[in-house]
């Protein structure tokens, strides 16, 4: 981060509500902000600021930190203890990971074997049918998470189904989603994926009433907005879970929160995930690599451990908007995981900031420029 | 085993150092090699564009399209030499340097009132007039001496920062 002493400016949040708090973590335009007598040459010249700002993100940003893959600290430093790691790779790669697969295709063979026939055989008993495939999505999930040895620990109340709630949690990689699933059979919102996972997706998890987009198309979104409110609505529909960063995230930060999901106009549940890296990173670096690669990794390593919250249910107070209702939620979720909170929209990992927030910098700069122009 | 900083030699960092004059020290080398690795994120040697528009803090500086030029494509080792003038240890002159530099974008050595109008636009964007800026630099190139005429040299930039030099120090994140 630069170095100059930028005073935090705190905006009216009259242009773009989405970003309002952006401006607070930010050093803003300068020192020039404030008057200090007669503008010379030498203040017109003195683009510093500017600069050091531009030089401060080439050096270092927050934004990039957020997606940096951390690698377990390596152990194997010295000459007695790196023998002993190669008998772990050996353990971990020729006996766990055929075994993890395995069980893998053991939990695939009994899964498929029940849901395929009872798919077909119950087609006239919707709720019990529903109720069957329930429990085995999560059985499923759970030998999934067996693949890689989870060591999960989940705190508080189990989720209970209700109409007219939505489970919110912080992402790290789609294994987040496995991991919540094997406790209680959610319906998620995911951007489409290619590859076996869509497969997946537009099959098995289409039957738990799971909802997809892409991200890029923007029409995707308000299909996506009214499928949340009809599912929100629904009696006997799976709770909803949400990652309303929108995107994997390292774990170690939160990117802001979507607020499409504060605006239900219902009850919110958080859930708190945080990931230990002792023996493996979990976060999925989708741009390095692909999900299968990402499994792949998790399985020869010796153990995936997280631990899993459910934080108390919030509702909107009177008088709060939704993006302050998703910070509240976002602050919890951080404060509970030991994250730390970047006002970033993660999707700008897939576009470029828009003008809005240079223009408010040129803004700035304008009018200290003039309010100098005046003071004779 | 192993990070990317470990390809760098004692050599290879001692040939960077020198080409900076040695405002950087051997950490901060290192920690600036893991940058240049993370931005150039194909591995091709230097960084484009479209990786440094990748920063959204980088893409959202009003002057961002006119340092691109300056740093679009640069290896290593000239990357490090730009970020140099802002090293707390970088001279008034080398400060001032890169400042002339963003004004002279044609490279001729010397900056013209249109060459600072043209910077004057893109930090004021929208929200000043043409006229306004005309005013605002005529009657600030009058003062000190100037038409709107005349061109600027680095000498006359040094002479106008004086001995105050510019503020614009950026610390490198060492771990």
């Amino acid at each position: 981060m630069s170095s100059t002493a930028g005073k935090l400016v705190t905006w009216k949040s009259e242009l773009d509500l989405d970003h309002h708090n952006l401006e607070d973590y930010l050093p803003s335009g300068s020192s020039i902000n404030e008057p200090r007598g007669k503008l010379r040459l030498r203040d017109l010249l003195d683009i510093s600021p500017t600069l050091t700002e531009a030089g401060g993100a080439i050096v270092d940003d927050s934004f990039t930190r957020c997606f940096k893959s951390n690698p377990p600290e390596p152990w194997n430093w010295n000459i007695y203890l790196f023998p002993l790691w190669c008998l772990g790779v050996v353990i971990r790669y020729c006996i766990l990971f055929p075994l993890r697969c395995i069980t893998l295709a053991i939990g695939w063979i009994i899964f498929l074997s029940l849901f395929i026939p009872i798919n077909w055989v119950l087609k006239g008993h919707d709720r019990l049918r529903k109720k069957i495939e329930r429990v085995l999505v999560e059985m499923i999930c759970s030998f999934f998470v067996a693949s890689w040895t989870g060591v999960v620990r989940y705190h508080g109340p189990r989720p209970s189904i209700r109409p007219k709630q939505v489970y919110v949690a912080n992402h790290t990689s789609m294994i987040d989603f496995i991991v919540l699933e094997q406790m209680t059979a959610f319906a998620v919102i995911m951007q489409k994926h290619p590859g076996w996972v869509g497969l997946l997706q537009s099959t098995i998890l289409e039957s738990v009433g799971c909802i997809w987009f892409n991200r890029s198309e923007a029409k995707d979104r308000e299909i996506v907005a009214k499928k949340l409110r009809d599912h929100v609505q629904g009696v006997d529909k799976y709770p909803l879970l949400i990652f309303p960063e929108g995107t994997c995230v390292n774990n170690n930060y939160t990117v802001m929160f979507k607020k499409g999901a504060f605006e239900l106009d219902c009850t919110v549940c958080p859930i708190a995930i945080k990931y230990n890296k002792i023996f493996v990173d979990a976060f999925w670096n989708s741009r390095k690599q692909s999900f299968t690669m990402h499994l792949l990794q998790l399985m020869t390593s010796w153990a995936v451990v997280c631990e899993v919250w459910y934080l108390e249910p919030q509702t909107l107070r009177p008088g709060e908007t939704g993006i302050e209702f998703a910070e509240r939620v976002r602050d919890m979720i951080s404060l509970r995981a030991g994250l730390k909170k970047v006002p970033w929209d993660g999707y700008l990992k897939y576009s470029r900031p828009s003008s809005k927030h240079s223009e408010r910098k040129q803004q700035s700069f304008a009018e200290s420029i003039l309010a100098r122009l005046e003071e004779k | 085993m192993g990070n990317t900083s470990s390809m760098l030699t004692q050599y290879d960092i001692e040939e960077v150092q020198s080409n900076c004059h040695d405002l950087f020290e051997q950490q901060e080398i290192l920690s600036l090699y893991q940058r240049f690795c993370q931005l150039d994120r194909n591995a091709k040697g230097f960084i484009s564009a479209d990786e440094f528009l990748s920063v959204p803090e980088f893409a959202m500086n009003p002057l961002s399209q006119r340092l691109l030029k300056m740093v679009d494509g640069l290896n290593f080792k000239d990357f490090v030499a730009f970020l140099s003038a802002f090293s707390a240890k970088a001279s008034l002159r080398q400060k001032v340097e890169l400042i002339f530099k963003v004004y002279d974008s044609d490279c001729n050595g010397k900056v013209s009132s249109k060459d600072i109008m043209e910077v004057l636009r893109d930090l004021s964007g929208s929200f000043m007039s043409d006229e306004q800026r005309e005013e605002v630099l005529s009657q600030v190139l009058k003062e000190a001496g100037y038409t709107s005429d005349s061109f600027l040299t680095l000498e006359d930039f040094i002479k106008v920062f004086g001995s105050s030099g510019p503020e614009m120090n950026v610390e490198i994140p060492v771990d």
